[in-house]
């Protein structure tokens, strides 16, 4: 009988989320597929796992840091072991946020304004004059994030100067390089891509709107703290434009099978793209399941699909 | 309940790479395993029917009795009646609340306090006021001042929730005199004391302290465990209350859970019975008093001035103030990336204070582990000084929402 291993959990404070989306896919996928499905965590007795069970194929659930950046996913190469969506050198593109960003401005996508700096740079050069400096540029307010890492976790709205040097501590505390980012207002989506027998489909967009009017880490795994509009209330057309940018940031990044691309949309009706997910959360709040949903698909079907693929490109 | 990111931070310290000072499970390995199993077993065949049933609302009669002799170690001199056996002290907490509290009630606790009694407080939407403590515990200047204030406002608490010996989270313990100062000041404020002693007698130096209960059986209510003296895991707790109050306790448990575990309840009993428990609390002592040394002994050696701690002399945890301008929920998620966790200080107000301020214990972690810990964690502050230092501020304007303390089988 052949096997399948799902691989969540991690050192990344997207552990408890990996957990859950691991959970959901690898119950999804009990009910589609007659293999063994295995859920194992990524710590010193994973390869013993990798090399005992020796797994047809790997789905890795990870958020963050060595699931999202590309080293584990190098790891299963190294042990030719096949594996869903995107590659390490992909994933790693999709991972930096603000990488992600200058490949698709170059590809003629609309991306708010962003630098990106570490901390050291601060320290060496002051933080006061560089943040004014910012401030000025960027012009109030401002997004502040880690430059990778999800969940929304260390990113914070910078509306006055005073928040400033408190967000980027707080951006600093998740990742070594902090990236401020034009802030736009509008309506946020996420777009789902799946790739499919027939090229690279976008499901239907996934509109948020969070009670707090912010999609922070608590608005995003409460239930019922979220209202979400699927498909989204957009226009045909600005729904088509969502649509061709998250089919092409797959593309441009390099990924496969799965991703998520998450837009928001001016006054105007611009979408500006965010960000790639090379491995969208799938639990019970996440947005990709609700696009699958919303196109008529199952979890399991597809994930038993691009499982099977998987295997046959090895 | 919301998810929280500090929620999410302790899922990762559930891992083994992570040194987590944050928990607060009892060693519970430090029991004979051959010795319960054989302990359960014997109840089992001798008296599996009755483990088996349901039993009384108020608790077994003999563990009742078999829980005076514990509590005569702490000076509590009461009559089994006077005894409501829970599933964990945490259930006496809420059905003592349940039964005096209406909503927007006054429970005066100490600043800090146990967050699962924080919990319960605000489940029955009580006001909870925070009253200062020093390293003797609870102030009794301020305790009148809290007092004062309120009537002032024409209110008057309806509790004072205390943790007098070997305090969790701060790790201090009130002296007698001050016990007594304590008790006089709610006496004549007829204000009721709650007197929560879990850890009472794992205290590393002397006799176990005297309760406040011991000196009043009328204006007190006694929470007992045998979580930290026995295994958590069977969830065995009392309250020792005056007649009028253990009637409506009983009724309150009855409403809740029917009764408490009798399986449990008898494989307590059993074991008191038949094995030295002194002699088992008496390593447990010895076992935490090693690891609280190795706490102290690292925090002395290894952190960054400007840091301070309590010196607990029992007990579980040490309450860490940090350098000023350092915020200790900031800084989590640099903690955990270094592979150490803690619990930051504001889960244990209700009002958003002890941002400076973090609970580190000692029970679980063997003393090498509390030294390797202490000491990622010395470099943790180091780095974010650096950036406080940097940015002028570690505070994170945003404030925290959610569950902001571990659940309770983190490590």
């Amino acid at each position: 009988m052949s096997s399948y291993l799902v691989l969540s959990g991690g050192l990344s404070p997207e552990r408890d989320v990996s957990l859950r989306s691991g959970r959901r896919v690898a119950e999804a996928l009990r009910t589609k597929s007659e293999a063994e499905v295995i859920e194992a965590d990524v710590d010193s007795s994973l390869i013993e796992i990798l090399h005992k069970h020796r797994p047809d194929c790997v789905i890795p659930l990870l958020h963050g840091a060595a699931g999202e950046d590309g080293a584990l996913r190098d790891v299963l190469t190294s042990l030719n072991l096949p594996f869903v969506g995107a590659t390490g050198a992909a994933a790693r593109l999709a991972f930096d946020k603000p990488v992600a960003k200058a490949l698709l401005a170059n590809a003629g996508v609309a991306t708010p304004e962003v630098l990106a700096l570490p901390h050291a740079t601060f320290r060496e050069l002051g933080a006061g004059g560089v943040l004014t400096g910012i401030r000025e540029y960027l012009g109030l307010p401002i997004m502040v994030k880690p430059t990778s890492g999800g969940s929304a976790l260390g990113a914070s709205i910078v509306r006055t100067a005073e928040d400033f040097p408190s967000a980027m501590v707080g951006a600093f505390a998740y990742s070594e390089v902090a990236m401020m980012e034009r802030y736009v207002r509008g309506t946020e989506v996420a777009v789902s891509v799946l790739d499919t027998v027939d090229g690279v489909v976008a499901l239907p967009a996934v509109e948020i709107v969070p009670e707090s009017g912010i999609y922070d880490y608590k608005s995003r795994y409460t239930a019922g703290t979220t209202e979400f509009f699927v498909p989204a209330r957009l226009s045909d057309e600005v729904a088509a434009e969502c649509a061709r940018i998250a089919v092409l940031a797959h593309g441009v990044l390099g990924l496969r099978d799965w991703s998520r691309t998450d837009l928001i949309i001016d006054d105007s009706g611009t979408p500006w793209f965010l960000e790639t997910n090379a491995a969208p959360g799938m639990t019970e709040t996440s947005l990709f399941p609700q696009a699958l949903q919303a196109a008529g698909l199952s979890l399991g079907d597809v994930t038993a699909t691009l499982v099977e693929r998987a295997v046959a490109r090895g | 309940m919301q998810a929280s990111e500090i929620r999410a931070l302790f899922a990762v310290a559930s891992r083994p790479e992570v040194v987590s000072l944050a928990g607060g499970m009892p060693f519970v390995q430090a029991l004979s395993m051959e010795m319960m199993a054989a302990t359960v077993n014997r109840l089992l065949m001798e008296r599996g029917a009755v483990a088996l049933q349901y039993g009384s609302g108020q608790g077994d009669v003999t563990l009742r009795e078999q829980i005076l002799e514990v509590m005569a170690d702490v000076k509590v001199a009461a009559h089994p009646d006077d005894i409501v056996v829970t599933t964990g002290s945490q259930m006496a907490l809420d059905l003592v609340t349940r039964v005096f509290c209406d909503p927007g009630d006054v429970v005066l606790v100490e600043a800090p306090s146990y967050v699962g009694a924080l919990g319960v407080f605000r489940a029955y939407e009580c006001e909870v006021v925070h009253v200062p403590m020093d390293d003797n515990g609870l102030v009794p200047e301020a305790l009148t001042e809290a007092i004062t204030a309120l009537a002032a406002q024409g209110r008057r608490a309806k509790m004072i929730y205390t943790i007098p010996s070997f305090h969790n989270p701060a790790g201090v313990t009130q002296p007698q005199d001050r016990r007594q100062r304590i008790l006089e000041i709610a006496k004549s404020a007829g204000i009721l004391v709650l007197e929560d002693d879990p850890y009472g007698l794992l205290g590393f130096e002397g006799e176990p302290p005297a309760a406040i209960r011991a000196l009043d059986d009328e204006g007190v209510i006694y929470l007992g465990s045998f979580s930290k003296t026995i295994a958590s895991g069977l969830r065995v707790g009392w309250a020792v209350a005056p007649h009028g109050v253990r009637e409506k306790l009983v009724l309150a448990a009855e409403s809740a859970v029917l009764c408490p575990s009798n399986y449990s309840q008898l494989t307590i009993s059993e074991y008191l019975a038949t094995q030295p428990w002194r002699e088992q609390i008496k390593s447990y002592r010895e076992l935490y008093r090693e690891r609280r040394d190795a706490l102290l002994d690292s925090l002395e050696q290894l952190m960054p001035t400007g840091t301070s701690w309590t010196k607990p002399a029992g007990g579980f945890y040490s309450w860490i103030t940090l350098p000023e301008g350092l915020d200790a929920t900031a800084m989590l998620p640099r903690a955990v990336a270094a592979l150490v966790a803690y619990v930051p200080g504001t889960g244990f107000y209700v009002n958003g204070e002890g941002r400076q301020n973090m609970r580190l214990s000692y029970c679980y972690p063997e003393p090498d582990r509390i030294r390797e810990g202490v000491r990622r964690l010395a470099g943790v502050i180091e780095g974010e000084l650096e950036i406080a230092n940097t940015f002028g501020t570690s505070s994170v304007l945003r404030k925290s929402s959610g569950t902001n303390v571990p659940a309770p089988d983190l490590q």
